[in-house]
């Protein structure tokens, strides 16, 4: 071991090898803790943008060294405000790739693994192989979605009680402007995205009719241009908001309806941000959240100090205001609890359960595909795998599920919750009538 | 620069072009370029200020590597200003970057003179006397400048200025300046002139609620002695009024004035805020008073006089339930009186930069126009002399911190983060800098604590144990995660002070990095 006074970690392994009193329960300082960190743990930074950027920064100096990120987008120029590993002769190239270049270009010995791709296009085990998934995000999808993957891997005892060792904890930052949060959700212990997302309100929409008949401010205009007169002009032609020569027309046509009506204030950047719903964003923000996420990611993997608990907001407009709340969990939320059960007659086909999932009020799930203990029972997509498990359609789900008396199973597709279709993932607790249990042919097969 | 607005657009939305300009034409001096200076201006840089200058004396060693991103393996041994500045420079080519290989604390004693070239000075990592020369020196030069400093899992965020006026505070939620408690001539007559009990349903339910109310108030005028409703009954007799006025259930703009009647019943006249700012001595003039003040006594002449007891009117109107034409009309009634006000403004600033020996046209009309639309909203903030923070800080207070749950670990941390200093000083070295004696220097830093709080009145009190040991396990660490945050607050704060908007914090802020409960010290 090198001296501490000379190694690149000479101000961690303070923290790292040294005993104290206000410190996390699982605390074991020494070298072996640094050592584990950097070679066994395991981070997953979900986005490359004005977060992720600081993110991977901010772990590859907080003693971590084995990385991963997942973005699907490309870098624009309006990045650059913030988005620091970026420069000019970037644009166009993938940001995953590189931001994960140019840290490890800074930062001997980290490793980043870049994934140029949408979230969704992982499979579970992707999700499952890290200690901790950290979030840079800007959607409230997005967020819901992985928030909904952690969760699946979240297994109850009977009593009730969260297994400790499939708790996977997440970090998730977001910022607005001047405004920022960063919460630690350890999925069956402290609140998910989904038992508070009354702290993220549905973005208000214009209702039509004053789009058509009453428009009073530039932001109508422009939205009347966008989502009614380009629909009635170009028949079938999608609206891009990136091809600028959309946006343009969009313009135009608010200009027109604003002079109209004698409506003051379309411009071209209030056209864009009306459209696009661009939300303002800075460096210094970023740079806030994303660390206070760091710090607790380190917290959470080494236990060197206590967690946040568990809801940290920043709001920078007037003076400064910092609050740590803790949130509860909403005891009946269907993404971190046991999971909905469903009680099923052992002769229903995987087909028949499938539809009844796009019934079941508690989940109008479609297209579902189905996995159980990381065995694909049924696929939608791609379609090799579509082909390679379509015969399992028509068996029992008892016999695919090796004919336990219960068991939890993963399904995935699109739910139409609050008249919206999204992308979603749950857990579902299945329950097979008339089997007893305890005598299953996994028990007398000695399995667990 | 059509390329720079696009690079810029994300950040022109909260502080537009003006603010912009500001950051463009800043220069900051950065103050030791550990991981907290480092990443300060990282975040500046990117926003665009128009100059960095990096002063920093010390050459980068093997341990800097762990916690600073703008050095890496090729800078082991050469000055750490050099690097930390070029790495910087490769964020924004329009920024101009430039270092000085010397020790901060030095330059502060031989060549005070040296700060007075820059529009803030951000200081980071100084020792208490240091802190207290800097400030002297930028306050007489008037330099705005911000002191930061990252410890462990703790540290601080301090300004330190005479004064900073804000005219665009930007606030969150404010109250539209709607007038309905006091509408003048000119509103109430176009609201006269729209009939409420109109027969037609859909010319009903697009009479925007500002009419709604301004005629439904002078109605309850009329049968009250020419009183608005003011006691909780009244308040609600007149809500029951107006819900009776409604002909059909999905009247929105019926809804949108009930939710707005509390506007009838505000007071009228100006905010306690407002009418310490006006009170201010600061508002009787002399030949260097500031155009803010200057703008404040025209404000103070205007309510007095043409305003009856208002500011000049903001003149802009929230979206509300209207018909088309309507909506414009009233947007327009509104623009004209405040540009009427504007114009009486604009002649009393000119009068009083006159009588002050000023050229009269030296405030130019876009600021005063911004003065009067920010009228409600205008911030002045001060700072004591850190020298005077550290000699005397409010007792009271810090006896308040002392026993507040909520305030007993960030207060711990600014007692132990001075403590530190004087340990230093006595000793040195920070405590628990080196592994062996931990033990000596957590009874040492105990002692210094005593000590300190003695000095400041506090006699015979102590911090916890926990406390004081943890403070030696930092042992004086700089960790990124901590610098980034530390960093990150005080970039936003050197833009709010540059670029004049919004609002700067007041106090000192503690970071507690344990478990977040940082505060606000108004010591
Ligand atoms: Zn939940």
């Amino acid at each position: 071991m090198a001296d501490s006074a000379t190694s690149r970690s000479r101000d961690l392994d303070k923290l790292l090898l040294r005993p104290g009193n206000l410190v996390g329960p699982s605390f074991e300082p020494g070298p072996e803790l640094r050592d584990d960190l950097r070679d066994y743990a395991r981070v997953l930074v979900v986005g490359a943008g004005g977060l992720g950027c600081e993110l991977l920064k901010d772990l590859a100096l907080s003693g971590f060294k084995n990385l991963d990120v997942i973005d699907m987008d490309r870098i624009e120029v309006t990045n650059l405000n913030r988005q620091f590993l970026f420069r000019l002769e970037d644009v166009g190239k993938p940001k995953a790739e590189v931001a994960a270049k140019r840290v490890m270009e800074r930062v001997n010995g980290v490793n980043i693994v870049p994934h140029f791709c949408r979230i969704e296009d992982k499979e579970l085990d992707f999700y499952n192989d890290f200690n901790i998934i950290v979030l840079g995000l800007d959607s409230i999808e997005a967020r819901s979605y992985i928030n909904a993957v952690a969760c699946s891997f979240l297994e109850y005892n009977v009593d009730d009680t969260p297994r400790e060792e499939t708790i996977k904890p997440m970090v998730d930052g977001g910022t607005e402007g001047f405004k920022g949060h960063a919460r630690v959700i350890l999925p069956g212990i402290t609140p998910c995205f989904e038992c508070t997302i009354w702290l993220f309100p549905p973005q208000v929409k214009f209702p039509l009719c004053t789009l058509a008949e009453t428009p009073r401010t530039a932001a109508h205009c422009i939205e009347y241009a966008h989502l009614i007169k380009w629909d009635e002009v170009h028949s079938g032609k999608a609206f891009d908001p990136d091809d600028p020569e959309h946006m343009q027309w969009v313009y135009k046509e608010a200009v027109k309806r604003a002079e109209l009506f004698g409506i003051p204030g379309v411009t071209y950047s209030l056209t864009q941000g009306v459209v696009k719903n661009i939300i303002p964003a800075i460096a210094s923000t970023n740079a806030i959240i994303s660390a206070a996420c760091a710090l607790e990611t380190l917290k959470i993997a080494s236990g060197c100090s206590k967690t946040l608990s568990n809801y940290l907001t920043y709001n920078g407009v007037e003076g400064l205001h910092i609050k740590a709340t803790e949130f509860v969990r909403n005891k009946d939320c269907l993404v971190c609890g046991p999971g909905v059960l469903i009680e099923l007659d052992t002769a229903v086909t995987l087909r028949k359960f499938i539809d009844m999932l796009e019934e079941h009020p508690r989940l109008l799930l479609s297209k579902a595909s189905v996995t159980h203990r990381g065995k694909n029972l049924y696929m939608q997509a791609p379609p090799v795998l579509e082909e390679m498990t379509r015969s399992n359609l028509s068996l029992p789900l008892f016999d695919l599920m090796g004919k336990v008396s219960r068991d939890v199973v993963h399904v995935a597709g699109l739910s139409s919750m609050d008249n919206k279709k999204a992308s979603s993932m749950r857990k579902l607790r299945v329950a097979f009538k008339g089997v007893p249990d305890g005598v299953t042919d996994m028990d007398m097969a000695g399995g667990a | 620069m059509a390329e720079a607005k696009v690079k810029y657009d994300r950040q022109l939305r909260i502080w537009g072009e003006q603010g912009q300009a500001a950051l463009e034409k800043a220069s900051i001096c950065l103050l030791n370029c550990g991981p907290t200076g480092s990443e300060t201006l990282k975040n500046l840089v990117l926003g665009g200020v128009g100059s960095i200058t990096v002063v920093d004396g010390s050459k980068v060693e093997v341990g800097d590597l762990g916690n600073n991103f703008m050095v890496d393996e090729s800078s082991v041994g050469r000055s750490k200003a050099k690097c930390v500045c070029s790495f910087l420079q490769e964020l924004n080519d329009a920024v101009k970057a430039k270092f000085i290989e010397e020790y901060p604390q030095a330059l502060i004693v031989t060549n005070p003179s040296f700060f007075s070239q820059f529009t803030l000075i951000v200081a980071t990592q100084l020792e208490e006397d240091s802190m207290i020369k800097l400030d002297r020196i930028c306050r007489e030069a008037n330099v705005m400048l911000i002191f930061a400093r990252s410890y462990g899992l703790t540290g601080f965020v301090r300004v330190s200025v005479k004064e900073h006026t804000v005219i665009e505070s930007k606030p969150d939620h404010f109250l539209d300046d709607l007038r309905l408690n006091n509408p003048w001539p000119g509103l109430k007559s176009f609201a006269e002139s729209i009939d409420l009990t109109v027969a037609d349903p859909v010319a009903h339910k697009h009479i925007p609620k500002v009419v709604i109310l301004v005629n439904m108030a002078s109605e309850w005028a009329n049968s009250h002695d020419g009183k608005l409703p003011s006691t909780r009954q009244e308040k609600q007799e007149f809500k029951e009024l107006l819900k009776s006025r409604m002909i059909a259930m999905d009247e929105e703009n019926y809804k949108e004035a009930l939710e707005s009647s509390f506007n009838v019943f505000a007071p009228r006249g100006i905010s306690s805020d407002l009418q310490l700012i006006i009170d201010d001595s600061a508002a009787e003039l002399h030949c260097g008073s500031s155009d803010f003040w200057v703008m404040v006594a025209a404000l103070k002449e205007f309510i007095a006089n043409e305003g009856g007891g208002e500011v000049p009117l903001e003149g802009s109107i929230p979206d509300m339930t209207s018909s088309t034409e309507h909506y414009v009309n009233l947007q327009k009634i509104y623009h004209a009186k405040a540009e009427a006000d504007f114009l009486v403004m604009e002649q009393r600033v000119r009068n009083l930069l006159k009588k002050t020996g000023r050229d009269s046209a030296s405030i130019p009309k876009h600021t005063i126009k911004s003065f009067c639309r920010n009228a409600r909203k205008l911030k002045v903030c001060r700072y004591r002399p850190i020298e005077e923070e550290f000699n005397s800080p409010s007792l009271t207070e810090l006896q308040k911190y002392l026993t507040d749950e909520d305030y007993s670990v960030a207060v711990g941390f600014y007692i132990l983060l001075r403590a530190v200093d004087r340990f230093a000083a006595n000793y040195n070295s920070f405590p628990g800098v080196f592994d062996g004696g931990m033990d000596e220097d957590i009874s040492r830093l105990k002692m210094t604590v005593v000590g300190l709080l003695n000095d400041l009145g506090c006699n015979g009190q102590t911090l916890t144990e926990d406390l004081i040991s943890e403070m030696c396990r930092f042992g004086a660490a700089e960790l990124h995660a901590v610098a980034a945050f530390i960093g990150g607050i005080t970039s936003q704060e050197v833009i709010k002070l540059i670029t004049k908007q919004f609002v700067p914090m007041l106090g000192t802020f503690i970071f507690n990095g344990i478990d977040h409960k940082s505060q606000l010290l108004f010591l």
